[in-house]
């Protein structure tokens, strides 16, 4: 049975049919993200560039990624925020004295592999590339957002003008330049790492064996490849 | 066979090949190369315009500046974190006019106090109170060169 | 987008950014009440012919039209809804074979040409016939033109279509299960949404479905009645009301079982479920759901399955007994279709619901769409009716 790290590959035959995923592609790398928990700032760079970069609406509504706080005070209450996203920064209004633990968690598409959305989409509009990036095309969606109703992370929105579905692409049109994701480009402290599955001497794996990872909601068995170092129990 | 069937067998028989025909000239000709999906929209999404363009590319012209950043503390980050996206700034560099900020809200952004940062990785302040007789940070911080201090 | 800023203010507790608008709306409630309208007047009708309820005969032509009639409006609101309308076709073309809703294209296709059409065909295919012999003009043609050009109303024939019907029936009867059970495997088997993701969704789909499919029979059959100023056959009204307490009871006990269940069980989901159903989903669910749509259809319903009333005081309380339950089952769906989406998945928020009054997602489209089944009834009893078809000719 294939665990949950290293992720690379679907288990078996029969689990690739039911998610309506596809075998990766061996020539090509077979990507996997890795967010470093005690790394992260909170300045909300990563999520300002990729709204730059990908012409996401500006309004306060769509986020193909955003950064969220959480705030454990003394008392065991979670307060957990994410104001336009996090994309202007973040204030923590609670004082000092009162919080246990507090931190920021980056959320992004997760590229599961056993995505719940490409298994659900009724025409084939949403799908997992070759090299495990989950992708839209906006050109055969026909929107009726059942992907957005099947993504147990909120990564999903319908774009208000396209009228389809929309979500973090991993910039596949920069992947396929050579260039970095927007969101990793612009990250100060390097608490996002992204790269190829399949390299055993690649960061991921090393991101993977110096860390000890988490995936979100790994009950639901969605074959996530995004890995967080440092993810708290209370992490939603 | 009763004429009821002579004449329905018949009737599905004609609908069936017309949804084939319709089947075929409505499905895109890449439709299920790779798997259940239009793999033309692959090279659609690939070719979809950039925006940050990467510090290499700032540091063909602005030699200078990488060189100085190069040293500094502020080396891990790019360009772009600061001064936004490249890609119409190489375009047109009348219209493409890149922000300079320096403000101590800008700043904040990442050096703002929040005990949800860690002080082992990134030096924070309190932008409230630090220096207040001085606006903004750049009055006297040079970003590329941050303890550079401007008198 | 200004209604979004409104929303963003009334967020309680944390969502994600993405999750302030409510994606599927008053369309996507109304798509599943109208098929489970349509799966259920199919079902009483089966019952009659196939499990030869002959007491049920009365009904029997007016479920098979009402059917029908909502059928053709069903897909409306649904097509309406996607962002994409004109791309619709791409279902049919492509459907991609692990989507629930995928099957949706052909099922609907299946049931509205080959179960409905056909069964209704067979069954007037003879009055078709004698009708375009015995009126005029216009009518005349169309009544020809709807004979598909079979015209043979010999015995030998007519005996086949009686065949050929009850064959459909009995494929049909399944066929309405698929039509409807899809929806709810649709809501069920999203494991992100802990309101919808569960086993029985499905089969209280289903048995919402034939519920409300009951009561709609049972309410057309005394409006039409009504209409025409002629007397209702008493014995066929009692049996429709009994068949509706029966399915009702059944429909309550697995509703209770799902949310006793869930009680029980006290997954991750449930505090934030709790305070989904005690809070937002108050009215709803406990009392236009619960109290007015289940509980006083089936006390009035039980009490004369122990002892009837007279027919003065037994046709109003049957009168009120299928408007609160065709009520209660619209407001199952709302809760199911809404309350699933007015909770964060993050389990630590909720959004809120807005709806406008004009617009394709407003109140009054939505009105119109629940409206115009009743017109188009009204045009197929005209065309088809019931109590002029011609008495079957004795061999």
């Amino acid at each position: 049975m294939a665990g949950t790290l290293l992720a690379t590959s679907v288990s078996n035959p029969f689990t690739a049919y039911i998610f309506a995923a596809n075998e990766p592609d061996k020539s090509k790398p077979w990507y996997g993200i890795g967010i470093d928990i005690e790394k992260c700032i909170g300045c909300g760079n990563c999520a300002k560039a990729c709204k730059a970069e990908n012409d996401v609406p500006k309004e306060p509504f769509f986020f193909r990624s955003w950064v969220e706080q959480y705030t454990i005070k003394n008392d065991g209450s979670l307060k957990v925020q994410s104001p336009n996203g996090g994309i202007d920064g973040q204030t923590q209004d609670i004082h000092e004295d009162e919080i246990f633990k507090t931190f920021f968690v980056p959320k992004m598409c997760n590229h599961c592999e056993k995505s719940p959305c490409v298994q659900v989409c009724p025409v084939g509009a949403t799908f997992e590339s070759p090299e495990g990036v989950v992708l839209v095309d906006e050109k055969y969606c026909i929107g009726c957002r059942y992907c957005i109703q099947a993504c147990p992370y909120g990564c999903r929105y319908l774009h208000p003008e396209k009228k389809t579905a929309d979500k973090c692409t991993l910039c596949y049109h920069r992947l396929k330049k050579g260039l970095n994701p927007a969101c990793f480009e612009v990250c100060p402290t390097g608490a996002r790492i992204y790269g190829d599955l399949h390299d055993k001497d690649g960061v991921m794996h090393k991101f993977l064996k110096e860390h000890n990872c988490h995936v979100l909601k790994p009950n639901l068995n969605t074959g996530s490849k995004l890995f967080y170092n440092g993810l708290n129990a209370e992490v939603r | 066979m009763p004429p009821q069937l002579k004449t329905l067998l018949p009737l599905l028989v004609v609908f069936i090949c017309l949804f084939l025909l319709a089947r075929h000239f409505l499905i895109p000709e890449s439709f299920g190369k790779y798997g259940h999906y239009r793999a033309n929209s692959l090279d659609e999404i690939a070719t979809l315009p950039t925006h940050y363009v990467g510090k290499a590319v700032c540091a063909d012209c602005h030699d200078e500046e990488a060189a100085k950043l190069a040293s500094d503390l502020h080396k891990g980050l790019t360009c772009e974190v600061c001064h936004g996206p490249g890609s119409l700034h190489i375009e047109d560099q009348e219209k493409g006019i890149l922000v300079k900020p320096g403000s101590r809200e800008f700043c904040g952004t990442c050096h703002s106090l929040n005990p949800a940062r860690r002080t082992e990785v990134i030096h924070q302040i309190d932008i409230k109170t630090h220096n207040i007789e001085r606006v903004n940070c750049i009055d006297c911080h040079n970003p590329h060169a941050v303890w550079e201090m401007k008198e | 987008m200004d209604h979004l800023y409104e929303m963003l203010k009334q967020v309680d507790g944390y969502i994600y950014p993405n999750e302030i608008e409510l994606h599927w709306s008053i369309l996507i409630v109304l798509y599943p009440y109208i098929t489970g309208l349509v799966a259920g007047a199919f079902i009483l009708a089966s019952l009659e012919r196939v499990f030869k309820v002959e007491v049920l005969k009365p009904t029997y032509h007016l479920a098979l039209l009402t059917a029908l009639a909502f059928l053709m409006v069903a897909i409306l609101p649904l097509v309406s809804h996607l962002g994409h309308p004109f791309r619709a076709y791409e279902i049919m073309t492509t459907p991609q074979p692990k989507s629930a809703m995928a099957i949706f294209g052909f099922i609907y296709l299946w049931y509205l040409m080959v179960v409905l059409l056909l069964e209704i065909w067979f069954d007037y295919r003879r009055d078709l016939v004698l009708w375009s012999q015995e009126k005029k003009g216009f009518l005349s043609r169309l009544y020809k033109i709807l004979t598909l050009g079979v015209s043979d109303v010999s015995h030998k024939t007519v005996a086949w279509d009686e065949k050929l019907g009850y064959f459909i029936t009995v494929v049909g009867i399944p066929s309405a299960f698929l039509l409807h059970g899809y929806v709810g495997f649709i809501f069920g088997s999203i494991k992100a949404n802990p309101w919808w993701s569960t086993v029985l969704m499905p089969v209280i789909f289903l048995f919402s479905a034939m519920v409300s499919g009951i009561a709609l029979v049972m309410f057309l059959y005394m409006a039409v009645s009504w209409f025409r100023k002629v007397k209702i056959d008493m014995p066929c009204l009692d049996e429709v009301g009994k068949y509706l307490f029966y399915v009702l009871v059944l429909d309550f006990t697995l509703e209770s079982l799902d949310q006793v269940h869930r009680i029980y069980e006290a997954g991750e989901s449930f505090e934030i479920l709790h305070l989904l159903v005690t809070g937002k989903l108050t009215y709803t669910l406990f009392l236009f759901q619960g109290l007015l749509g289940t509980i006083v259809p089936i006390i009035t319903l039980g009490i004369f399955r122990i002892k009837k009333p007279n027919e003065k005081i037994r046709k109003p309380l049957y009168l009120m007994s299928s408007l609160l339950v065709l009520m209660g089952i619209f407001f199952m769906r709302w809760n199911v279709v809404i309350g699933g989406q007015l909770f964060s998945k993050s389990f630590l928020g909720f959004t809120s619901f807005k709806i406008g009054l004009i617009g394709m997602e407003g109140y009054l489209m939505a009105l119109v769409w629940i409206i115009l089944p009743f017109f188009i009834l009204s045009f197929f009893l005209w065309l088809l009716p019931p109590w002029k078809k011609h008495a079957e000719e004795n061999v």
